[in-house]
C-alpha cells in the first residue's frame, strides 16, 4: 500500500525528538536536541467518551500531551498541523494479550503420569508459575504491533499465557519506531491467572476444573502462610505472587461458568479478580451482574453455520444456533447490567475484525460511548493508568487517533494512530478516492470504466459497449495506470497513464496496441442510485434475536418454573411412610411443600390435576450420578479431598431434563473413582433452568472415597502411583486420617497453622460432619474401610456399587453403613466377577439401608425399573423396592427430613406416573421439585415443537446470511463426553 | 420385621433350589405337555388357557384348552395361570466373545484389519461363559454373536444358550456378514489438535467407493476359476448369492439412504440395517425397500442434544407403524443382553401393546436372522425353544421363570449368580 506521507517534512523530525536520549553519546553527527512542540488544530477532539470539543487543538511534546482543548496556547516553536474536518480520539488500550510473548509448546512425554513437580525452589505444583515475568520472554513483534496499531491500539498489556498463576505482565506502547527503552511503560502491569495448566510441565495435578479451582484456593492460603514467615525454605513462586498483589489481578476464564467460578474465588480469597470473560455472559446476566466484578470481554462473534445441506445441518444443535444468534447481544447485556467492562481483541482472528464486530454489537444495542470507554478509559482504569492512557489529558501519553469522522461510523477512515508522539499512517489522507464510473475516450473510441477500492486495493472493469475487456489498474503516488485489451481474447494492449485529481476530466498519454502514442480523456459519470442501493444490500441485516430460555438450550423454559398450589385428585399414593400405599387419595401441594394428604380435599385456589388411575410417588433420588458436570475426576493425586464438585457443576446439561423425565428430582453429583480419596460431592435438586446456587444443597456434605481396581490403576497400565494394591489403599487411608487428626490437634492448640483444605475436609469426615460415600466392590476392601473407620471412631456413611456387599451384609449392618448398589451390573471388570443381581435383596434382608443408584446418565432416568428388578432378583416386596430409589437414598444423603416420602411438611418433590411406577410401561407425566413443575409430558411436546420451530427460524436466518455473502462456518456437532466413575479426565 | 423379610426370601427361592444344574440339559426323551398356561404365541396372538405338546425337541401342537380336548402325553407340566413364551432372541451381541471387558485376555471380539468377512465369531464363542448362563433365567435362550471392528467385521452366528461347545451351540453358523458403514460426519481428532466434536468427513464418498470396490472384486473373484484362493473374497459369496444376510451398521439419515441405494446398486438380496438411529425419519423409504431393521439398545440416551428424551423408547413403534420389520438389538453388548425382555417392555410405554412388543424379540428377530421357519413363535413344527414365567416376562416384576426348554431339552435356570445368592443366604441363616 502506498504510504504517501501527507505531513512530509516533520515526520523525521518527530522521530528524532522521541529517540534522542540525553545521556547517550553520539558518534554519527552532532547532538541535536529537539525541544519543539507539535500542534494539531481545528480538529474535533474526543478527550473521553461522551465528551467532544469542536475546533479544538492538541499540543504534544516529547511523546506526551501538553494540552488539549478549545483554546490552546501554542508556543512559538510549534509545528502546526491543520486537521480541519478531522477527529482526534485517544488510542485504544488492549488489556488482555500475549503480544510478543511466545506461549511455550506443549510437551508430551512418557506414558506414565508425572505426579511430582520438576522444579525446586518454587511452589509444589509446576502449573503455579507466579514468578514468571513476561519481560524476560518479551520480544517486540512488529507484525502484530502493526495489526494492533491499524486497529487503533496504542498500548498493550501483555503476559505469558501459560499456567494457573502466570506471573506479571508488562505494559508496552506500540511504538514501532521506538525501542524498548521508550516503549516499555510498565514492567509490572498486572498479575495473571487462569484455570489452564502450563505447557511446560506434565505434572498431573490438576487434571480437572475443580482441581484447578482448589489449587488456586490453596495457593492463596499458602502464600499468606509464606508471607507470615512460616516456611523455612524459599518458594520463588509464592514470593512473586505476594509481591505482585499490589497489581491488578486478571483472571482468564473461558466462559460464563468460569466467570462465576472466578467470582466465587474472589469471595473466598478476598482478591478482587478482573475477569476475562468468554462472551456468553448474556445467558445468565443476572448471575453475572451479581458478581459485581469487572470484566474484560471478547467480541469474537461467530459466523453463521453453513446449513445449506440439510443432512449436515441436522448435526447442529439448537444451542449452537442460539449462540450464533444471541452472542452479539453480549456487550449490550453487560452494558444494560451496568457492569464495568473492557473489550479485548485477544481471541479475534486478527485485530482488524474489531470494528466489524463492534458495528455488529451496536446493532444489538451496544452504545458507541460504552464501546469507546471499553477500549480507552476502562482498560486504563483496570490497569491503574487512567492518568496516562486512554485519554487526551495533560501529561498522558500522546497516543491518539486521527479519523475522518466519528470513530465507529462505517464511512469513517482511520488515518493515523500516533503512539508516544510518533506518527503511524494507516491510510494516507492525501490519496484521492477515485472510486466510480467513468467514460474513457481514446483513439476515437469510448469505453466504460468502473474503478473500485482505489485507496486500498484498486480494481477496474473496462467495457466496450456490452463487451467486457481484460483490464488492469495500478494507482500509486497519485498516478493512475490502466492497461486494457481490445477485447477479452485479444492480446492487444492499450495503456494509459495520467495523474488523478479531485475533478475530471483527467487527460494523459495513451499507448495504443501498435505502439503509437496518443492522448485520452477520462470523465466521471454521474453516480446512479442503483449502485448505491446495491452497496446497501450487502450490509448485514440484523436478525431477530431469539429470546433466552431457562436454561438457554433445547427444552429450556420461557419462564423459570415457580412453585404452584396443586391438588392431585384420586391418585394411588405411595407414601413411603407407615400409611403405605393409599388408594384414591388426594395430595395438596402448597408453597413448595406437601400441605395435605387425604380423601376429598378441597381445592381452594389450587390447580386440580385428575390423577385417577395414576400413581403419585415422591421423587427419585439418585445417590450416584455424574450428570450435570464439566469434569468428574481429579486424577492428578491419590487424594483430592480438597476438590469440590460444586466447582464443576454444569446446570445446562440436557441430562438434567432427561432425568426429570424419568422422575428423578435429586442427585448426588459424585466425584469419580480415580483416587482412594476423591472429592466433595454436590447434592442437587434438579431445578432445570435455575442457577447452580439454587440447585446445590449447600449443607449436605459428602465426599467420595474409592477402593479397588480404579484406585490402584489396574486397568490403565500405570505403575508409578501409590497405592498399587488393596494393601496400599488401607495404609493410605490410615495415613491421611492420622494426619487429619494431628492437623486438628494443632488447629485446636491455638498455635498458628497452615490452612490445608485437604486436611480440613478429612477433619470434617473424622468428626462426621462430612460423610463418606465409598466406591467399593469386593468384600475384603469393604471390610477394610469399615475397620479403618472404626479405628478412627467414625462411621462410613454409604458404600456405593458395593457389589459384594451381600457377602458382608452382616458386618455392614453392624457398622451401620448403607449400601447403594446397581440392580444387575456385572462382568465389566474383574472385581465384579462375583457381582450378583440379588445383592440388594440380600443386603436389605440383613438390615442394611439399601438403595439402587445409576452411575450412568441413561440408567438414571429408569431407576423406577431398576428398583423393580429387586423384586425379580430376590423378591423384595414392592414398597421396600420403591424405597430403594426414593426414601433410602434420601436417608443415605441425610435429606430424608425434606424429601424421599410423601409426608405433610416435606418438600413437594413428586412424580405423577401414568401407571404402576415400577412397570416398564410407566411414564412420568409430571415431575415436581419443591412444588414447581419441572417436567410435564404435555409441555414436553410443546417444547419439542419449539425446538423445531426455533431451529427452523434460525436456519432461515443463517441461509439468508449466507445469501448475503457473509462468511459461514461448516456444520459441526458438539461432542458430549459422557462421564462416569471411571472417566479420568475430561478430554477436551 | 427381619423374620418376615427372611420368610419372604426363603419362599421365593424355594422355587429355585429344586434344580441346580448348569450342565447342558440332555436331549428330550419322552413327550412333554404343558397345560393351563397363558400362551403368548409371538405373532400377536394369546391363548389364555393353552395346551402345548412337545415331542422330539419340536412343538407338535398348540391348542386352546377351552375349545380343544386332546389326550395329554408324556410328562405333564401344569402351569395354570403362568405364561408361556417363545425363547427370547438377542441379536447383535458379543455373547461368548467377551467375559470381562476390562481384562484383555478375556476378549475375542475385535480382529485387526479393515475387511475381515472371513473372520468367524462362532469359533471363539465360549459356550461355558458365566455371562451366557446368566441369560437363561430371564428367558433369553438364543443370541446372535457378532464380531466387532473394522469396515467389515466378519461373520456372525446364531447360537442357543445351553451348549457344551460352539458346535452344538450353533443354530445357524454364519448367518451373515457385518459391515460398518462409514459416517459422513466424523469426530475430530482432538489429540491431533483438531476441534473435538463432529464435522463433515471429506472422505465419506471415497470410503463408500472402497466398499463397493470390495464387493465388485468379490464378484469378479467368483466368476474366475478361484484356483488361487482369496479368503476375504471367498467369504463374501454368501452375501452375493443371497444365502447370507449383509448386516449394515449405520445410523444417520443420509447414510441409511446411501445404504438403500447401495443395496440396489450392488444387487444385495438380503440386507439388514443395524442400529439405524435416524431410521424413523425415513421409515417409509425403508419399508418400501423391504429392508428389516435391528435397532440399537432401547435403553440408550438420545444421540443429539435436541432429540426427544424418549427417542430410543419410541423408535420401534414408529418403524412398526410404517410397516418396517423391526427387531430389538443389543448394540454389540454382552452381559446386558439379558435385559432384552425389558427393552421390549420399554416400548410399551410408548404405544406398542405387549404382544406387539413381544414380536420384536421373538418372531421378527427369528425371521430377520433367517430362522423364521424354526424359531420365534409357539407354533406347531417349530423348535421347542420356549419358557414359562409366573408373570408378564416383559416386566421386571413378572419375569420369573419356572421352566425353560431349548429344543425340548429342559434346561437349568441356575447360574453362578443364583448359586452365590443361595450360598450367602445360607450363611446368614446359620448366623441367625
Amino acid at each position: 500500500m502506498n504510504k504517501k506521507l501527507f505531513f512530509t517534512g516533520w515526520l523525521l523530525f518527530v522521530f528524532c525528538m522521541v529517540s534522542g536520549q540525553e545521556y547517550f553519546p553520539v558518534n554519527d553527527g552532532v547532538k541535536s536536541i529537539n525541544t519543539n512542540y507539535t500542534l494539531f488544530k481545528n480538529a474535533t477532539l474526543h478527550p473521553s467518551p461522551g465528551k467532544t470539543i469542536s475546533s479544538g487543538s492538541l499540543l504534544i511534546k516529547d511523546g506526551k500531551i501538553v494540552s488539549a482543548g478549545k483554546s490552546v496556547n501554542a508556543p512559538k516553536n510549534a509545528v502546526v498541523i491543520d486537521l480541519e474536518g478531522k477527529h482526534i480520539y485517544p488510542s485504544f488500550v488492549e488489556t488482555y494479550s500475549s503480544f510478543g510473548v511466545k506461549i511455550p509448546e506443549r510437551s508430551f512425554g512418557g506414558r506414565s503420569p508425572q505426579y511430582e513437580a520438576t522444579r525446586a525452589g518454587y511452589y509444589w505444583n509446576d502449573h503455579v508459575r507466579a514468578e514468571t515475568n513476561a519481560l524476560n520472554e518479551f520480544e517486540y513483534d512488529n507484525k502484530a504491533a502493526k495489526a494492533l496499531v491499524e486497529a487503533g491500539f496504542g498500548t498493550v498489556s501483555t503476559h505469558m499465557a501459560d499456567g494457573l498463576a502466570r506471573g506479571n505482565g508488562i505494559l508496552v506502547a506500540l511504538n514501532s519506531d521506538g525501542n524498548t527503552a521508550e516503549r516499555l511503560l510498565d514492567t509490572r502491569s498486572a498479575q495473571f491467572f487462569s484455570f489452564e495448566k502450563s505447557n511446560l510441565s506434565q505434572q498431573s495435578y490438576p487434571s480437572s476444573i475443580m482441581g484447578s479451582t482448589a489449587l488456586i484456593r490453596q495457593m492463596f492460603e499458602d502464600a499468606d502462610w509464606y508471607e507470615a514467615g512460616n516456611i523455612d525454605t524459599r518458594d520463588l513462586s509464592l514470593e512473586a505472587l505476594n509481591a505482585n498483589m499490589d497489581l491488578p489481578q486478571i483472571f482468564y476464564g473461558d466462559g460464563l461458568y468460569d466467570d462465576l467460578r472466578i467470582a466465587s474465588l474472589s469471595q473466598e480469597t478476598g482478591v478482587p479478580f478482573i475477569i476475562v470473560g468468554g462472551g456468553d455472559e448474556y445467558k445468565r446476566i443476572d448471575e453475572i451482574k451479581a458478581t459485581g466484578a469487572q470484566y474484560i470481554i471478547p467480541v469474537n462473534f461467530q459466523d453463521a453455520y453453513d446449513v445449506e445441506d440439510p443432512y449436515q445441518a441436522s448435526f447442529v444443535s439448537l444451542s449452537q444456533m442460539l449462540e450464533w444468534n444471541q452472542e452479539p447481544t453480549n456487550p449490550a447485556k453487560l452494558q444494560e447490567a451496568g457492569l464495568t467492562f473492557a473489550i479485548t481483541t485477544n481471541d479475534l482472528k486478527s485485530p482488524d475484525m474489531l470494528f466489524p464486530m463492534l458495528r455488529k454489537a451496536f446493532k444489538y444495542g451496544l452504545e458507541e460511548e460504552t464501546a469507546l470507554a471499553a477500549l480507552t478509559t476502562i482498560p486504563a482504569q483496570l490497569l491503574g493508568k487512567s492518568e496516562e492512557l486512554g485519554t487526551l489529558n495533560q501529561n498522558a501519553w500522546a497516543n491518539f487517533l486521527i479519523t475522518s469522522g466519528p470513530i465507529f461510523d462505517k464511512e469513517t477512515i482511520l488515518y493515523e494512530n500516533w503512539v508516544q508522539g510518533a506518527q503511524n499512517i494507516i491510510k494516507d489522507a492525501s490519496v484521492i478516492d477515485i472510486d466510480g464510473s467513468y467514460t474513457l475516450t481514446t483513439g476515437g473510441k469510448s469505453y466504460d470504466l468502473t474503478i473500485s477500492k482505489s485507496t486500498e486495493k484498486p480494481s477496474v472493469t473496462a467495457k466496450d459497449g456490452e463487451t467486457k475487456l481484460g483490464s488492469k489498474i495500478a494507482y500509486t503516488d497519485g498516478w493512475l495506470n490502466i492497461t486494457f485489451t481490445g477485447d477479452a481474447d485479444k492480446k492487444e494492449y492499450t495503456r494509459i497513464i495520467a495523474q488523478a485529481s479531485n475533478t475530471t476530466p483527467w487527460n494523459g498519454k495513451a499507448i495504443l496496441p501498435d505502439g503509437s502514442e496518443s492522448t485520452f480523456s477520462i470523465s466521471k459519470k454521474a453516480s446512479t442510485e442503483e449502485e448505491e442501493e446495491k452497496e446497501e444490500d450487502k450490509e448485514e441485516i440484523t436478525p431477530e434475536v431469539m429470546p433466552l430460555t431457562y436454561p438457554n438450550v433445547a427444552y429450556g423454559y420461557d419462564e423459570q418454573p415457580q412453585a404452584e398450589t396443586i391438588l392431585f385428585k384420586n391418585a394411588t399414593v405411595w407414601t413411603n411412610e407407615e400409611d403405605g400405599i393409599l388408594e384414591e387419595t388426594d395430595v395438596l401441594v402448597k408453597n413448595g411443600k406437601i400441605d395435605k394428604i387425604g380423601k376429598d380435599l378441597s381445592a381452594g385456589g389450587a390447580k386440580v390435576i385428575d390423577a385417577t388411575g395414576k400413581h403419585l410417588t415422591s421423587g427419585i433420588v439418585d445417590e450416584h450420578s455424574h450428570i450435570a458436570a464439566f469434569s468428574i475426576n481429579e486424577s492428578g493425586q491419590n487424594s483430592s479431598a480438597e476438590v469440590r464438585m460444586r466447582d464443576a457443576v454444569n446446570p445446562d446439561d440436557l441430562d438434567i431434563y432427561r432425568d426429570l423425565a424419568g422422575g428423578v428430582t435429586t442427585i448426588q453429583l459424585l466425584h469419580g473413582s480415580a483416587n482412594p480419596i476423591g472429592g466433595q460431592s454436590a447434592v442437587m435438586k434438579l431445578k432445570w433452568g435455575s442457577s447452580i446456587d439454587e440447585m446445590v444443597l449447600e449443607n449436605t456434605k459428602f465426599i467420595k472415597f474409592a477402593l479397588g481396581e480404579n484406585v490402584k490403576q489396574s486397568n490403565w497400565g500405570s505403575y508409578s502411583r501409590f497405592p498399587q494394591t488393596r494393601m496400599g489403599v488401607q495404609q493410605m487411608f490410615t495415613d491421611y486420617f492420622q494426619r487429619a487428626k494431628e492437623y486438628e490437634a494443632k488447629k485446636n492448640s491455638g498455635e498458628p497453622y497452615r490452612t490445608d483444605y485437604e486436611m480440613e475436609t478429612l477433619m470434617d469426615v473424622l468428626n462426621e460432619e462430612r460423610h463418606i460415600t465409598s466406591h467399593s466392590y469386593v468384600q475384603s476392601e469393604i471390610n477394610m474401610l469399615m475397620k479403618v473407620a472404626d479405628s478412627f471412631d467414625f462411621n462410613v456413611n454409604t458404600f456405593t456399587h458395593i457389589l459384594e456387599g451381600y457377602k458382608v451384609a452382616d458386618k455392614m449392618a453392624e457398622h451401620g453403613v448403607a449400601g447403594s448398589t446397581f440392580s444387575d451390573w456385572w462382568a465389566y471388570k474383574y472385581e465384579v466377577n462375583d457381582a450378583i443381581p440379588y445383592n440388594a435383596a440380600i443386603m436389605w434382608s440383613q438390615g442394611v439401608l439399601t438403595g439402587i443408584n445409576s452411575d450412568d446418565a441413561e440408567m438414571s432416568r429408569r431407576l423406577n425399573q431398576e428398583a423393580a428388578k429387586t423384586m425379580k432378583y430376590g423378591g423384595v416386596p414392592e414398597e421396600e423396592a420403591w424405597k430403594f430409589v426414593t426414601l433410602n437414598p434420601a436417608k443415605m444423603l441425610h435429606i430424608d427430613d425434606r424429601t424421599g416420602s410423601i409426608k405433610v411438611g416435606k418438600d413437594a418433590d413428586l412424580v405423577l406416573w401414568s401407571t404402576y411406577p415400577m412397570s416398564v410401561s410407566a411414564v412420568a407425566e409430571k415431575t415436581l421439585v419443591e412444588g414447581a413443575v419441572y417436567f410435564d409430558i404435555e409441555k414436553d411436546k410443546e417444547l419439542k415443537e419449539k425446538v423445531e420451530a426455533k431451529k427452523n427460524k434460525l436456519t432461515t436466518m443463517m441461509l439468508s446470511a449466507k445469501n448475503k455473502g457473509l462468511k459461514t462456518q461448516p456444520a459441526k456437532k458438539e461432542e458430549k463426553q459422557r462421564l462416569d466413575c471411571d472417566t479420568l479426565e475430561t478430554l477436551y | 420385621m427381619k423374620t418376615i423379610k427372611k420368610l419372604y426370601l426363603l419362599l421365593f427361592f424355594a422355587v429355585f433350589t429344586l434344580q441346580a444344574q448348569q450342565t447342558p440339559a440332555p436331549v428330550q426323551k419322552g413327550d412333554i405337555t404343558l397345560t393351563g398356561g397363558v400362551a403368548h404365541i409371538g405373532n400377536g396372538e394369546v391363548i389364555e388357557n393353552s395346551l402345548i405338546f412337545i415331542t422330539d425337541g419340536k412343538i407338535v401342537g398348540v391348542y386352546d384348552a377351552t375349545t380343544t380336548k386332546r389326550p395329554l402325553k408324556g410328562e405333564i407340566i401344569k402351569i395354570d395361570g403362568q405364561h408361556v413364551y417363545p425363547g427370547f432372541i438377542a441379536p447383535d451381541t458379543t455373547l461368548g466373545l467377551v467375559e470381562i471387558s476390562a481384562v484383555r485376555a478375556t476378549e475375542d471380539q475385535d480382529e485387526i484389519g479393515e475387511y475381515n468377512p472371513h473372520i468367524e465369531a462362532i469359533i471363539a464363542y465360549n459356550a461355558e461363559s458365566k455371562v451366557v448362563e446368566s441369560m437363561r433365567p430371564n428367558g433369553v435362550l438364543i443370541a446372535q454373536t457378532v464380531p466387532q471392528g473394522g469396515t467389515i467385521s466378519g461373520e456372525s452366528s446364531v447360537v442357543q444358550l445351553d451348549a457344551w461347545n460352539w458346535e452344538d451351540a450353533a443354530i445357524k453358523r454364519g448367518d451373515g456378514i457385518h459391515l460398518n458403514w462409514p459416517s459422513s460426519f466424523r469426530r475430530g481428532r482432538w489429540w491431533m489438535g483438531e476441534d473435538a466434536g463432529y464435522s463433515p468427513d471429506k472422505n465419506y464418498a471415497s470410503e463408500i467407493t472402497q466398499i463397493k470396490d470390495f464387493i465388485g472384486q468379490s464378484k469378479a473373484y467368483e466368476a474366475g476359476d478361484s484356483s488361487i484362493k482369496n479368503l476375504p473374497f471367498a467369504a463374501m459369496q454368501g452375501v452375493l448369492d443371497g444365502s447370507q444376510n449383509l448386516y449394515v451398521h449405520v445410523d444417520s439419515e443420509k447414510e441409511i439412504l446411501d445404504v438403500l441405494k447401495f443395496k440396489e446398486d450392488m444387487s444385495i438380496e438380503k440386507l439388514v440395517l443395524v442400529g439405524a438411529y435416524r431410521a424413523y425419519k425415513i421409515a417409509d423409504a425403508i419399508a418400501k425397500a423391504e429392508v428389516p431393521v435391528i435397532l440399537a439398545r432401547v435403553h440408550s440416551l438420545p444421540e443429539a442434544e435436541d432429540d426427544d428424551y424418549n427417542i430410543s423408547f419410541k423408535m420401534a413403534k414408529t418403524l412398526v407403524d410404517a410397516g418396517v420389520k423391526v427387531a430389538l438389538g443389543n448394540s454389540g453388548e454382552y452381559w446386558q443382553a439379558r435385559n432384552i425382555p425389558f427393552y421390549a417392555g420399554q416400548t410399551t410405554a410408548h404405544g406398542l401393546s405387549f404382544e406387539d412388543a413381544l414380536q420384536l424379540i421373538t418372531k421378527n428377530s427369528a425371521e430377520i436372522l433367517g430362522l423364521g421357519d424354526q424359531l420365534g413363535t409357539l407354533e406347531s413344527g417349530k423348535d421347542a425353544t420356549l419358557f414359562v414365567s409366573t408373570g408378564n416376562a416383559l416386566e421386571m416384576k413378572g419375569n420369573n421363570l419356572t421352566h425353560a426348554f431349548i429344543n425340548g431339552r429342559s434346561i437349568s435356570l441356575e447360574s453362578h449368580q443364583t448359586e452365590l445368592w443361595k450360598r450367602y443366604m445360607e450363611k446368614y441363616d446359620r448366623t441367625e
